[in-house]
């Protein structure tokens, strides 16, 4: 990756130049994005603080908003009362055994697409692109009817199998491989390796940032989706943490205030920690 | 932007001997196999199927018993347009996409300026703060705003202490879509800053100094220098905005559940009902009508956006 050396070198009289294209330091601009970020976070902050609340305190009219009496009862509460364990593990689980899928079968598809020369080839890529624009809402019919036949509802291969391939993932891979230096493959086939062990041992260590970014999208996306796991997980043992969360705040279960404000909070922390992990290692490997 | 250097892979390999393209066939379909499989069974073919199952009339009765569905042709779509509820869904999802998805973009392309032009401090804070709604899980996410629009949430709280008195939000037949509108706005606009600060620092700035040379305005410069360099991001976040928010479902579901009297029913909340039923047909076709709405939304954002000059 040549061209990802060049811009830093570029950047130095770019960022000076900068300095007379924008005059003054603009306070105003400052103050609206200010209040703009607060917007943006108030929210979640709202949710950490709530979880904290009695019931009694979150209902309460004239709000406040800081805890009054902080109190750890709802967290409890999420262990005792609800299986909450149960489905972070569940959530766990699919979004790992998913994300693993997603990287074998991705990068293998990804590496025939971008350097190996097949018949067929056009029409597979082709196939992989037409349906990346497909809603999940057009296939989850057919879905339901196929894991009901196969006697895979409320199982884990249930909620994982339909999620192993991703045209995005294999797009992605594909694209990243396609700059990797035809030179080093010509030269372990000279060295008689077979097309498997350049696949394993010259391009794969290669794809590390490739892979980092195809990590993170399919584990968030895994880890939040809601539409299947409803659909598929019918009973308690095997909710994902989404389809917990939506089937305990609504209907009958709404009035449970306190208990539902702060699940999505410990929840919702969790994703964006891993998010926020994943991206500082990605960071560290592309350079 | 790594992964836009595509390239041409492999050049002047036209002369190898045929016997090696025929054996790297062989090679390149067993790499392919596994996911292909996968593929066939859980992507393309339900695709195909959902189309097929369109034109029956398959409930959750025939699922034990699949001779006993029968060909209907067209009477599915005829059925859902003569639905009420149905032409419901679509006029809300249709405010739903043509108010949030210039909305988001605007706000997210007036953000994006302000942080690469306006501002030299404090940049990652900002763009942290903007991004975080993003990686939370809409569920979550939606549970939280519920109780911030509840008649005695935060909201109301907070116009309480400018002595406006605030309505049941997500109660109100007049306020419950726009409230789920800005929900959705509020979620995305990190996504597509993200994308337009990207596009921004591709933005030549010879361009820009050219402009002031000729004594262009900022507001003329945004207007003739940045706009037209913008336009492929542009057309990307266009494009898949368009896609999330013709699916908005776990919204309508988490808070509102469709309502009040259909208010915020949205197509694929529609069509979720309807398999819930066991309308298994009825769902489908529903489907493809989204599907359809999806392309041709995408068909005419390319049309109005992709055009070189």
């Amino acid at each position: 990756m040549a061209t990802s050396v060049a811009p830093p070198v570029v950047a130095v009289p770019a960022s000076r130049k900068r300095s007379h294209l924008q005059q003054r330091p603009r306070l105003w601009l400052y103050v609206v994005l200010a209040v703009g970020m607060i917007a943006m976070i108030l929210p979640f902050v709202w949710m950490i603080l709530g979880s904290f609340k009695t019931t009694a305190e979150i209902r309460q009219y004239p709000l406040n908003f800081w805890p009054m009496e902080p109190t750890l009862d709802n967290y409890t509460e999420l262990f005792v009362r609800l299986d909450f364990a149960t489905f972070f593990t569940n959530s766990l689980v699919v979004a790992v055994f998913v994300t693993a899928g997603n990287i074998i079968f991705s990068s293998m598809v990804g590496y025939a697409l971008a350097k190996l020369d097949f018949a067929g080839k056009k029409i597979l890529f082709m196939l992989v692109l037409g349906t990346l624009m497909v809603p999940g809402v057009v296939t989850f019919v057919p879905l339901f009817v196929l894991t009901a036949n196969l006697g895979l509802v409320n199982s884990y291969p249930g909620l994982i199998l339909p999620f192993l391939i991703a045209p995005l993932g294999v797009f992605l891979m594909r694209q990243f491989m396609l700059g990797l230096p035809d030179d080093l493959i010509e030269a372990a086939r000279i060295d008689g390796a077979s097309e498997w062990r350049i696949f394993l041992r010259v391009i794969m260590p290669l794809c590390g940032p490739a892979v980092a970014t195809l990590t993170i999208l399919t584990f968030l996306a895994s880890w939040n989706n809601f539409l299947w796991p409803l659909v598929v997980a019918t009973s308690e043992d095997r909710y994902t943490l989404p389809v917990a969360l939506a089937l305990y705040s609504v209907g009958q279960n709404a009035a449970e205030y306190g208990l539902m404000m702060l699940a999505p909070s410990s929840w919702s922390c969790q994703s964006s920690s891993f998010s926020s992990c994943c991206r500082s290692t990605l960071c560290r490997a592309s350079r | 932007m790594a992964l836009a250097q595509t390239g041409k892979p492999a050049p002047a390999r036209s002369r190898k001997p045929r016997s090696r393209r025929s054996r790297q066939t062989v090679v390149a379909w067993s790499f392919a196999a596994p996911f292909l499989i996968l593929f066939v069974i859980f992507m393309a073919g339900p695709i195909v199927a959902s189309l097929a199952m369109s034109f029956t009339d398959l409930t959750t009765r025939d699922l034990r018993s699949p001779f006993g569905v029968n060909f209907v042709g067209f009477e599915n779509y005829i059925a859902l347009f003569n639905d009420t509820r149905f032409v419901r869904s679509l006029v809300n999802t249709a405010a739903f996409v043509l108010v949030g998805v210039p909305l988001t973009m605007t706000v997210a392309l007036l953000v994006a300026l302000a942080l690469n032009n306006g501002i030299t401090r404090f940049r990652t804070l900002f763009r942290v703060g903007f991004y975080a709604p993003v990686v939370t899980s809409i569920v979550a996410v939606a549970i939280v705003w519920r109780f911030i629009l509840q008649p005695d949430g935060l909201l109301n709280g907070l116009l309480g202490v400018f002595g406006i008195a605030g309505p049941n939000w997500l109660e109100n037949e007049l306020t419950a879509l726009p409230s789920l509108i800005f929900m959705a706005v509020w979620r995305n606009i990190g996504t597509l800053m993200v994308i337009f600060l990207a596009g921004l620092q591709g933005v030549p700035r010879e361009h820009h100094e050219a402009a002031m040379m000729d004594g262009a305005t900022a507001v003329q410069r945004f207007w003739n220098v940045t706009l037209p360099a913008m336009r492929p991001p542009i057309l990307f976040a266009a494009v898949i905005t368009g896609i999330g928010f013709l699916q908005f479902f776990e919204e309508p579901y988490v808070m509102t559940g469709g309502g009040p009297l259909d208010a915020t029913l949205s197509t694929a909340m529609y069509t979720y009902d309807q398999f819930g039923f066991g309308n298994y047909s009825y769902a489908s076709a529903a489907s493809y009508v989204l599907f359809l709405a999806i392309v041709i939304l995408s068909l005419i954002q390319f049309r109005i956006l992709g055009k070189k000059d």
